[in-house]
């Protein structure tokens, strides 16, 4: 297990033990040290979890929810055990409330193509945010353009945080949905989510989270928060890419039509009905990603282990010092200065194309992301093609903050 | 790895900070648009044909320092070439800077600063994005150009 340490700043992680549970990070990258800083995109993937996977296919392969062997009984149970464990991580009411998807995006699709499509009529409006994600855009967009609704975005602040007031506006007697995303991929802005999801409850309206990339950083409780729906993917919270879920109201999720037909979803078939399973089942069509389920569980207890306020706190302190190293630095300048600020720096370098830097960063092992990041809109409401993105984790420390400046340094000399 | 210089070599920063052939043509008599959606650099490229030779050449984008700097001197190695001609041209500097084939280094000419690309396959796409856009202009494609 894995203590926090007491260090100078006060209470920080052991980040020396972490790191020795994920080996990809003991690999050099064009012969420096791999300086891993795009955790946002996807974060790498401890021992625990690879060996929670291995284990499921060692082990105990079997389909999960119907056979009467033994192995069958182990694959449900710690299939079913993955479920209660994400319930847990968010504090939902029930695990029937809990549904395993794809990921965030599928998800957002699940609750757009079921939930949306009866909440949503012609001549409706659904509101969004200008800080959301593609995957929170284009669902709904596809929504809206097939029964005439139309789309309303929240505008932000040169900052990177939203115009509250604006919000208050825009909701109106033709609100159906809000969905809005818990903390920006692209500048890292955390939203007021209880707030903003109290304004449109004021009103009766549902409102759905993104909260792929708050989970890894933040404790969520969305009993607290409030919402009627939360997105998340395992992959960007140390676990395997394929695999995420989606919280619902229990009583939402009755209500909903299914979403894919097909095995497992169901209760009873003839050729004249079907009688579908009970949530979340109803949602679950088909076999199911029953190794990655796996893995997530084990992802959430290796977050757990750790503690999710000491993760918080290291990543604080992390990207405020990360903020302040390169706003030093002559020519660069952060993108997205919102107080609440969770898990990314976002930069441009004068005369140097983000591109160009991440090219350079790579050449010094340095992995960021650079481009729009999946969120075009947020990048022409501040009229800039594209961004550099660091983005951290539990497995970064001080040590990598430096690399970070001085191959922005670097790029500096290079564009000179 | 080779070094970062190889890469961004002296000229190449110098179109990239004062591109040639920069803007739009009016009495263009193609043009086409190129776009690489990984990374948003964006392009437009006019020619202007004259008898079966381009007279003239522009481009306006923007992107990185690799594929502005592409663009721009391919406008300057492009002008008074017949289309066969910047077809194997393309070809030659395709072969440069993927390293996929034998570029001819007396036909690449100066554009032989872009082979440090060779050894960054994620930026291919970047030097090659102006050529492909041109060679859709020179086609009369009207669907824009993209990468992916
Ligand atoms: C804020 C946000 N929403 C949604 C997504 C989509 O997640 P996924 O690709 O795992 O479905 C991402 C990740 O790319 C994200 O950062």
């Amino acid at each position: 297990m894995i203590v926090p340490a007491e260090r100078e700043q006060g209470v920080s992680l052991d980040v020396v033990r972490i790191r020795a549970d994920f080996p990809v990070l003991q690999q050099s990258i064009h012969g420096n040290r791999l300086v891993y800083l795009d955790s946002a995109a996807t974060s790498q993937t401890p021992e625990p979890v690879v060996r929670a996977i291995a284990g499921f296919y060692r082990d105990d392969c079997a389909n999960v929810h119907r056979g009467v062997h033994e192995l069958s009984r182990r694959a449900t149970d710690s299939f079913e055990g993955a479920r209660e464990k994400v319930r847990h991580f968010i504090n939902a009411e029930s695990t029937r409330e809990i549904i395993f998807t794809r990921g965030t995006t599928d998800a957002i699709n699940l609750v757009a193509q079921t939930f949306g499509r009866r909440a949503v009529g012609s001549g409706d409006e659904v509101i969004l945010s200008a800080l959301e994600h593609h995957s929170n855009i284009v669902p709904w967009q596809m929504l809206c353009d097939e029964i005439g609704a139309r789309l309303r975005v929240i505008p932000m602040f040169d900052d990177g945080t939203l115009d509250i007031d604006a919000y208050r506006d825009l909701i109106g007697p033709r609100t159906k949905m809000v969905a809005l995303v818990h903390i920006s991929n692209a500048l890292g802005t955390t939203n007021p989510i209880k707030e903003l999801v109290s304004l449109a409850h004021d009103h009766g309206i549902p409102v759905l989270v993104d909260g792929a990339q708050a989970v890894p950083h933040v404790p969520v409780d969305v009993r607290a928060l409030g919402c009627d729906f939360y997105a998340f993917s395992a992959h960007k919270m140390y676990g395997p890419t394929g695999i995420g879920a989606l919280y619902g109201r229990e009583e939402h999720l009755n209500a909903m039509p299914p979403y894919q037909g097909g095995g497992d979803m169901i209760r009873q078939v003839t050729f004249e009905k079907t009688v579908f399973n009970a949530i979340p089942h109803k949602f679950e069509a088909g076999t199911p990603n029953i190794a990655g389920t796996i893995g997530m569980g084990a992802a959430i207890d290796y977050i757990a282990a750790i503690g999710r306020d000491e993760v918080s706190a290291h990543e604080a302190r992390l990207v405020a010092h990360a903020s302040e190293r390169l706003s030093s630095i002559g020519g660069v300048r952060l993108i997205g200065t919102a107080r609440e600020k969770v898990g990314v720096v976002s930069f441009v370098v004068e005369g140097a194309h983000p591109h160009d830097v991440g090219t350079i960063l790579d050449h010094r092992g340095v992995a960021i992301r650079a481009g729009h990041h999946c969120a075009q809109p947020v990048m022409d409401r501040l009229g800039i093609p594209a961004t550099a993105r660091a983005s951290f984790g539990i497995y970064n420390d001080d040590d990598d903050v430096d690399a970070l400046v001085r191959a922005v340094l670097e790029v500096r000399e290079v564009f000179a | 790895m080779s070094d970062l210089r190889d890469l961004y070599q002296q000229m190449i920063l110098d179109h990239y900070r004062r591109p040639r052939n920069r803007g739009e043509m009016d009495d263009c008599t193609f043009s086409a648009d190129g776009f690489n959606p990984l990374c948003g650099d964006r392009i437009t490229v006019f020619v202007k044909m004259e008898e079966d030779k381009i007279a003239d050449i522009r481009f306006v984008g923007d992107g990185c320092a690799i594929s502005m700097a592409s663009a721009s001197m391919m406008t300057e190695a492009i002008k008074g070439k017949e289309e066969q001609e910047a077809e194997a041209l393309f070809e030659s500097f395709h072969a440069l800077v993927a390293g996929d084939g034998l570029a001819d280094e007396a036909e690449v000419g100066k554009l032989q600063v872009f082979g440090g690309v060779r050894d960054y396959p994620l930026r291919v796409k970047c030097a090659t994005l102006t050529w492909h856009t041109l060679r859709a202009a020179l086609r009369g494609t009207d669907e824009p150009v993209s990468t992916e």
